[in-house]
């Protein structure tokens, strides 16, 4: 009997000691905000394109940490975007949501082609990233390097007179391709 | 005139994966005529045996990887890991074990790993520690006496007969290693009373062994052969030779209680060990202060593993308890770059 | 022979030299080409800019693109000619791309435009110097291209060494090699002027011992300057790739490394292409501006190997029909040499300033690369590599794309050489990764830079949005209580004022007739009760009756009087308002009355049928027709009344001010009675009663005057 008794007084004392080093640590270590939609949002295109359905990168990013959001619904982002998501949380990589649209192969930008532009504002209204210039009634422009290729101006556009097209490469981005992963043959040559 | 566009360099050394490999099986060779010539036809006989075992293993696993299978085969790699599985195991093995061995070493340690360059361990290794632990028997018992002291050495068809049918006529010729030997009888004997047996030469501390120096001396010009045509670099084999030693020199001076150095060093599988095994690059540190404690710590393994651990040799676990801790090592041993003050230690954080 | 010390740098490969082949015959001048291409971006820094348009006809040595910014280089006509085109043109570049070129088509005169050398030019500022070979677009004609003014331009006092890079370690070229045999004289006066430039304590020439050639020239040429005031010495280095890599001789020559992301001039060094030495010296002494080049041009396909003084813009299909090239043989043509040089996929690509090569290579030769292996991770890679870097962790990276562990093993420093490459047995192309790993890297931090910004951009305008929000909403707040606060002013002065609204005054007073007439029928029920207590001889009830019944007339005095008032001030209020109310208030009393008499109407009516029905109701009903007739006649009174007052509002005004001058009047009289009696009495308030008397006296005179006006 006395030995049960010590042991359970044993194990009380125990789970007191640990109880309290435990909640020592918690308030000790307590992490200030919620770093790890930081931490997402860092890693998102910040495109602010809204393809996720959420409005902007950043509340998807909040809905990924406290929501379990999925983390295969950004588009222009693609499956690095997701690998990275992935490893940061120690999930595993899914495949990306088509429903959300697919990944494209080169980055893209707007080009408002400028004498179809009635100058009605409707696309600057969209632009999440306030990278189209212009006034009612003026001709309205893209500043390229600020675009992020959401395509958010296309659907307002009631001219129709914006299109999406693949960022040059030019000389300046250019840069070797990586070898390609030929699988070897018996001939030696790539299948 | 279609022209090519390729990034630099333009122009290549001839010189192959399977070159690196076809050098090393040549530079086997020296030893594993000592082999026979102190061992009989059994080494050969098992290089047969775990050589095709390996060619097929590779091909019908290529076949399943959907690999092609000669551009794979020609690559020698597979009769590499043969051939050193083979000269590891004791002569007279049955032909199943070496069959186990060679088709695990093949099958697990290489190809379900991802196959060539991608296994992180020894295979050969793997497939000899296999059989040692699964079947001790054959394994301690296999061993062949020099043929010296056999009347007529041993002839092919015996070989053949213990291999593949009949062990009865086995203890005729086959007796324990000379390292596992003295360090049994170590323990009850005086140097020069284990000496007197008939598997050591005399009483001469330089003429100890009978034959096993021989072996190891073919795997040393072998290895020196290797080294000179930039195989492999000298970090290794040095580190764990001159590690054994010291292991040796200090712990075990005293050849009454102890094997002695020279027995730790020409008998055995140290040679081998040295400069074929630990040397493997897939698997060994390949930075230079990484394979000096690599082969250091082989070194000192074998030395722990024969003097305290019940295995008569323990290359094979030296090489794989270090095999363990090569990424490690060679993490946090990077060469500083150039125009750096320190060198990288260990991979990124992550913020 | 070396005085000084050498060191060996790490790594290191010796691939086959291929030298001898072009180095059997002098360097050979060209025949004029016919066009002449050139790309306005040949050196490292901003483009230059066309200074000429399509046309106009340029000598040689004119400048036809002007430097743009201080890391930027001028622009030359190798020869004379007219301007035939200035577009896009497949450029000396890896990715056979375009960029827009200057084409000259020649004249075949050559004719030179006015050049002038400076005369005494060890005597020359290093200002003027570096402003000459500014002018000159002289660049680094080793390789990479680098505008010579900036590298000069470096504070002297920090340079202690210069380091001539003379070693030419790639296989196949000889430029350099065959420019030191003929031009050693020239090379040393070049050097001069760079240590006139940036005064380094002594000057070495590096040069890989299989030149022995080159290195006798130099020598012999250094004699000639027998004081050799410049301390020149001529170094042989042991052959060994890249050891004319700038960081590999540096540390060759000097045992010191460059830092990383540092320039050799942080540890006190300068090193120069022994081909840009020559150009300086041309540029200096005559004045020529860098128009042309040596460049080697070899291969197996070339029937006859050698080098060239190339102008600038030639056609590399011209250099190889001068060697005889048999085209069909050519496999890979390389400008460079073949461990870092490019493919070219155009025979028009230029020649451009920084071609020391072009290979025209069978098949045979340069086989195409074998298929790529497993990485055995056999080592040699880190045994070759002249960075100390490790070439196979490198590749795992970036075969994975993992480029942040790529960045930390310090992909940055590798130099491309390509040893790592050549020395691999599973023919992995080791540089291609690292080339397109350092691409991805630099656009993922652009891609980061452009992220971030979007993300600033984005909440800026999200910042934005909030506050024009917020702003929208206060001015909606405020025009609120703006209108609000109108509203209230509003109601504010019409309390001042009852009577500016017409409403208020009508209101009030039928509150008050409605008051009257509760009092005057509170009076009438007293009386029929007292009248009943006395007839019941109640005495007790009829004194507590009549003291209700005082009580009650006194009620209906003040709501009389209430009512007087009332009107009183409904007609002093302004003309237009109160002619509002005037308007207003007779029709409301008309109705009053018409309503009243619809009321009495129905209530007789009732009476009527009640008698005819003999119903118990009528003493009831009687009273309510009187009660009705009452309110009739209550509200025809108060139509007329108003409507007297009306019309007598000026008498009442009249009445108004006799009763002021009357009551002015009594005061004045109450004061002088005072005054009176203080005068009696002696008092000391005598003075003040006096005054008061005045000012009363003053005030009854006011008074009487408004009379006396309004009655008139």
């Amino acid at each position: 009997m006395t030995v049960i008794l010590i042991a359970v007084a044993a194990l009380v004392v125990l789970s007191l000691i640990f109880g309290a080093v435990l909640g020592f640590a918690a308030v000790r270590f307590k992490v200030e905000g919620n770093p790890i939609v930081e931490q997402i949002d860092a890693l998102l295109p910040q495109t602010q394109c809204g393809q996720c359905s959420y409005p902007g990168c950043r509340p998807y990013a909040e809905a990924i940490a406290e929501n379990d959001e999925k983390i295969n619904k950004c588009p222009p982002g693609g499956e690095g975007t997701i690998a990275a998501i992935a490893d940061l949380l120690g999930v595993e990589p899914e495949p990306l949501d088509a429903e959300h649209g697919t990944e494209k192969e080169s980055a893209m930008v707007a080009v408002i082609r400028e004498d179809e532009c009635i100058g009605c504002t409707k696309c600057i209204q969209a632009c999440p990233v306030d990278a189209i210039l212009g006034a009612a009634k003026q001709m309205h422009t893209v500043i390229a390097d600020e675009c992020t290729g959401c395509d958010l101006c296309l659907d307002p556009c009631p001219v129709d007179c914006i299109d999406m097209v693949p960022v040059d490469t030019g000389l300046q981005s250019w840069h070797w391709q990586k070898p390609a992963n030929l699988i070897a043959t018996d001939k030696g040559q790539a299948a | 005139m279609k022209l090519l566009t390729l990034s630099s360099p333009h122009t290549t050394r001839s010189f192959s994966t399977a070159d690196v490999m076809r050098l090393v099986i040549l530079a086997l060779i020296p030893g594993i005529i000592a082999l026979t010539y102190f061992f009989g036809p059994g080494h050969l006989i098992q290089i047969f045996i775990a050589a095709t075992t390996a060619i097929v293993a590779e091909a019908g696993i290529l076949k399943l990887r959907k690999r092609p299978i000669g551009f794979y085969l020609k690559d020698y790699s597979a009769l590499l890991t043969a051939i050193l599985l083979a000269i590891s195991l004791p002569p007279y093995a049955p032909y199943w074990v070496t069959i186990v061995a060679s088709g695990f070493a093949i099958i697990v340690a290489k190809h379900l790993y991802g196959g060539l360059g991608q296994n992180p361990f020894n295979p050969a290794m793997i497939g000899f520690a296999l059989v040692l632990v699964s079947f001790p028997v054959p394994m301690t018992t296999s061993w062949s006496a020099p043929s010296e002291l056999l009347e007529n050495g041993i002839s092919l068809s015996e070989a053949l007969t213990v291999i593949f049918s009949s062990r009865e006529s086995i203890d005729a010729f086959t007796m324990a290693t000379p390292l596992d030997e003295y360090k049994h009888l170590v323990a009850i004997s005086t140097a020069d009373e284990i000496l007197a047996n008939p598997l050591f030469k005399g009483t001469e501390q330089s003429q100890i062994l009978l034959g096993w120096e021989w072996v190891s001396a073919g795997f040393l010009l072998g290895g020196l052969f290797l080294l000179w045509k930039k195989i492999f670099t000298w970090h290794i084999p040095v580190s764990l030779l001159v590690s054994l030693i010291l292991c040796s020199s200090i712990f075990g001076w005293d050849s009454d209680t102890n094997v002695p150095l020279t027995l730790h060093i020409l008998g055995g599988a140290t040679m081998l060990g040295a400069f074929f095994i630990a040397t493997d690059p897939v698997t060994a540190s390949t930075t230079h202060l990484g394979k000096l404690i690599y082969g250091a710590g082989i070194g000192i393994l074998i030395y722990v593993i024969r003097t305290w651990g019940s295995y008569p040799d323990a290359v094979a676990f030296a090489v794989l308890l270090m095999n363990f801790a090569a990424p490690f090592i060679d993490q946090y041993t990077q060469p500083r770059t150039y125009g750096h003050k320190k060198a990288v230690r260990g991979l990124a954080k992550k913020d | 022979m070396n005085l000084i010390t050498l060191h060996e740098f790490k790594g290191g490969i010796h691939p086959p030299e291929n030298k001898e082949q072009s180095t059997s015959l002098p360097i050979s001048t060209m025949k004029l080409p016919e066009k002449l291409v050139l790309p306005i971006a040949q050196h490292i820094g901003a483009q230059s800019k066309p200074v000429v348009n399509v046309g106009d006809s340029v000598l040689k040595g004119e400048i036809i693109a002007q430097a743009q910014g201080f890391v930027s280089a001028n622009l030359h006509a190798p020869s004379s000619g007219t301007i035939t085109a200035i577009e896009d043109r497949v450029i000396a570049h890896p990715s056979g791309m375009s960029d827009i070129c200057i084409e000259i088509t020649l004249d075949g005169k050559d004719t030179w435009t006015e050049i002038q050398g400076i005369d005494n030019y060890l005597e020359a500022d290093a200002s003027e110097l570096i402003a000459k070979i500014q002018a000159s677009g002289i660049t680094g004609l080793g390789g990479a291209g680098f505008p010579t003014h900036v590298k000069a331009s470096v504070d002297e006092s920090k340079i202690d060494t210069l380091i001539i890079n003379a070693a030419e370690c790639e296989p196949y070229i000889t430029a350099d090699d065959m420019l030191m045999r003929e031009h050693a004289n020239a090379v040393i006066k070049g050097i001069e002027i760079i240590e006139r430039i940036v005064k380094p304590k002594h000057c070495l020439i590096g040069v890989e011992d299989n030149k022995p050639q080159a290195i006798a020239a130099l020598n012999e040429a250094l004699k000639n300057f027998t004081d050799n005031t410049f301390n020149i010495q001529v170094v042989a280095i042991p052959t060994k790739y890249p050891s004319g890599g700038e960081k590999q001789l540096i540390e060759i020559l000097s045992g010191k490394e460059v830092p990383a992301g540092g320039l050799p001039s942080d540890i006190g060094i300068l090193c120069q292409n022994v081909g840009t030495c020559f150009a300086i010296y041309k540029a200096i002494s005559k004045g020529e501006p860098l128009i042309s080049r040596i460049t080697t041009v070899t291969g197996e396909a070339c029937r006859q190997p050698q080098n060239f003084e190339v102008l600038l813009g030639t056609p590399v299909k011209d250099l190889l029909s001068a060697t005889h090239t048999q085209l069909e043989q050519v496999n890979r043509l390389i400008m460079g040499g073949p461990m870092m040089g490019f493919t070219l996929e155009d025979t028009n690509t230029p020649v451009v300033k920084s071609t020391n090569c072009i290979i025209a290579s069978s098949k045979q030769e340069l086989p195409d690369p074998a298929m790529e292996q497993a990485c055995i991770r056999c080592g040699m890679c880190t045994e070759a590599c002249p960075a100390q870097l490790l070439p196979q962790q490198l590749y795992w990276f970036s075969k994975s794309s993992n480029l942040e562990q790529a960045t930390a093993h310090n992909i940055a420093d590798c130099i491309e050489c390509g040893a790592c490459a050549y020395v691999c047995p599973s023919n992995i192309p080791l540089v291609q990764y690292y080339r397109h790993t350092k691409g991805e890297i630099k656009q993922a931090n652009a891609d980061k830079l452009k992220s971030d910004r979007a993300k600033e951009r984005f909440e800026a305008r999200l910042a934005r949005q909030e506050r024009e929000a917020a702003e929208k909403e206060a001015k909606r707040k405020a025009r609120a209580e703006a209108a609000a606060k109108k509203q209230a002013e509003k109601k504010a002065t019409e309390a001042i004022a009852p009577a500016t609204s017409a409403d208020a005054p009508a209101a009030d007073l039928e509150l008050l007739q409605k008051k009257l007439d509760a009092a005057q029928s509170a009076v009438k029920k007293a009386k029929e009760k007292i009248a009943a207590a006395e007839e019941a001889g109640d005495s007790d009830k009829v004194a507590l009756l009549k003291g209700a019944l005082a009580k009650s007339q006194e009620k209906m005095k003040e709501a009389a009087k209430a009512i007087a008032e009332a009107k009183k001030a409904a007609k002093a209020a302004p003309a237009t308002t109160g002619a509002a109310a005037v308007e207003m208030t007779p029709e409301r009393m008309q109705n009053k009355v018409d309503l009243a008499e619809s009321r009495l109407a129905t209530a007789k009516k009732r009476l009527e049928e009640a008698q005819a029905n003999n119903s118990e109701q009528v003493d009831a009903l009687n009273t309510a027709v009187e009660k009705q007739q009452a309110r009739v006649a209550e509200a025809k009174q108060a139509l007329a009344e108003f409507l007297k007052q009306e019309s007598a509002a000026p008498s009442v005004d009249l009445d108004a001010l006799k009763q002021k001058v009357l009551a002015a009047q009594t005061r004045v009289d109450k004061a002088q009675e005072r005054l009176d009696m203080a005068k009696q009495q002696e008092l000391d308030t005598v003075s003040a009663l006096q005054t008061g008397l005045e000012k009363q006296q003053s005030k009854l005179k006011e008074a009487q005057d408004a009379l006396a006006e309004a009655s008139k």
